[in-house]
């Protein structure tokens, strides 16, 4: 089958076999990591820029040797050097973009809908790396891919997501692609920040930790955002990672062979103790490595799927 | 993509044999022996030629030929052009190619541009100290200067038709067959 999308703008646009393809796609571009020469000439004479307006190591430096290993030239802007301070909008960020022919723009950005926006303004084939709260389509990727990998097939495996799911694009677009591929799902948090509407999609709600991690075969934990702190959703970050943070003892209601996982950066000590992000089951790194495979699969897949589209 | 239907079958089961052994005999006698020489099968179906090749490379010179499986999907030169996207499959070369004499080995050749793409990923994966070029069938109309060294049957094609090889593991049978587009 062939990917027939001009854009990637999040999850719930796509079906279970566009993921499949990507998530087989990426399996083949994780073989050029192991390469001495690490590239390939795929995606020779074509332009990717990276708009990113929000801070980010791993979704940026991910996305720019994605496009290196594929031949591509790579441009990143973070808009703090850029116009965007002057007051520059981001329709004449993207039209003047446009003008110098990318073949893809990847754009991270504060707000819910800007890729969808960018998408419809521009001809090159745009890549949503977090839009606000919305979605993280690249991180859900990632993370069914490392999944996939560790366990063999997706199918009827449960998942944990625990921590503040109200503000997560990651907890979004991974409860969309993990129903999508037929995964059973759990988020657990306090009160203030899990959300009721998650029922109506099928996830259960846990407030306590360790019920909610017991028998599953993933917990995702999310990075507790600092910022949060001051508007009244928990007291203080010591009583969160108290009663929601991920320790040894605390696991050992989980099952002996759960699989961590975390989108990075990690609060060491707060949502997730160190001993088990450098534990043998934490998958955190090899999410990581999975994300360079799955960009370069996406951009693979968006550069070539349409002939003539980014002409 | 037009649809197609079977013309004539150009080799069945014991001439894929024959061509098969025949092809590793020149193999061992071209190279003087196996000694550095690897087998590399372009994705998909010259992966199972090459680890027949090797199986009797294996008999005849009582030595294991490795085998590496190639994808060259990266390496076309008509990405965005072509009207359906290739599925990207894996490449698996477990060995070295650093100063070996590599033997690749296809289905078809026709055009020539698979192998061009081949020698491309080849160069991106080692220095091989040589390179050679086996294919089950040689259907002619060269658009780059390409040759075969091993060639398992000639067979005179017009370009509208396809040469198509099926095989056991894959297809259930082993066979090579042209086919032509229906009007």
């Amino acid at each position: 089958m062939t990917f027939m999308r001009k854009d990637l703008l999040g999850i719930q646009d796509l079906t279970a076999h566009e993921i499949t393809l990507i998530l087989d796609t990426a399996v083949s571009m994780k073989e050029i990591a192991s390469r001495d020469i690490k590239k390939v000439p795929t995606l020779r004479g074509k332009t990717v820029i990276n708009l990113f307006y929000e801070a980010s190591t791993r979704t940026r430096t991910s996305f720019e040797i994605a496009g290196k290993w594929l031949s591509a030239d790579v441009i990143n802007i973070s808009t703090s050097g850029s116009s965007v301070v002057k007051g520059e909008s981001l329709k004449d960020t993207g039209l003047t973009l446009q003008s110098m022919h990318p073949d893809v723009v990847v754009i991270r950005h504060a707000a819910a809908g800007a890729p969808h926006m960018l998408a419809k303004l521009i001809k090159a084939s745009v890549i949503n790396a977090g839009d606000g709260a919305h979605e993280h389509p690249t991180q859900a990727l990632l993370d069914l891919f490392t999944l996939r990998e560790k366990r063999g097939s997706l199918q009827g495996l449960k998942a944990a997501i625990v921590g503040d799911i109200t503000h997560s694009r990651v907890a979004r677009s991974n409860i969309f692609a993990m129903q999508k591929m037929g995964m059973e799902i759990r988020v657990c948090g306090p009160p203030t920040l899990l959300p009721r509407y998650v029922e109506g999609l099928g996830v259960q709600r846990f407030t306590a930790i360790e019920a909610a991690i017991s028998d599953v075969d993933v917990i995702m934990m999310l990075r507790i955002q600092r910022e949060r702190m001051g508007s009244g959703f928990f007291p203080t970050l010591r009583e969160y990672s108290k009663i929601f943070g991920l320790n040894l003892t605390r696991l050992k209601a989980a099952r002996p062979d759960v699989l961590i996982m975390h989108p990075g950066p990690i609060n060491r000590g707060v949502e997730i103790a160190p001993e088990v992000a450098d534990g043998p089951y934490s998958l955190i790194l090899d999410q990581v490595e999975n994300g360079l495979a799955i960009r370069m699969a996406l951009l693979y897949l968006l550069v070539g799927g349409q002939p003539g589209a980014n002409n | 993509m037009t649809a197609l239907r079977e013309k004539a079958q150009i080799m069945d089961e014991s001439a894929m044999v024959r061509a098969i052994t025949r092809i590793a005999h020149e193999i061992a006698e071209r190279n003087k022996g196996v000694e550095e020489v690897v087998l590399v099968g372009l994705r998909s179906r010259g992966v199972e030629l090459a680890q027949r090749i090797a199986a009797k490379l294996g008999e005849i010179e009582k030595t294991k030929v490795p085998v590496g499986a190639l994808d060259i999907t990266l390496y076309r030169d008509d990405l965005g052009r072509a009207k359906t996207q290739p599925v990207v499959r894996r490449t698996e070369i477990k060995f070295s190619i650093d100063d070996k004499k590599v033997v690749l080995v296809d289905d078809v050749l026709f055009t020539g541009r698979s192998c061009r793409a081949a020698m491309d990923a080849l160069m991106d994966l080692g220095r091989p100290s040589l390179i050679q070029l086996a294919v089950l069938v040689d259907r002619g109309h060269r658009e780059l200067p390409i040759r075969a060294d091993y060639v398992g049957k000639n067979v005179p094609t017009s370009p509208q038709e396809t040469v198509q090889l099926f095989l056991t593991e894959q297809d259930g049978v082993d066979r090579v067959v042209i086919c032509e587009p229906v009007e």
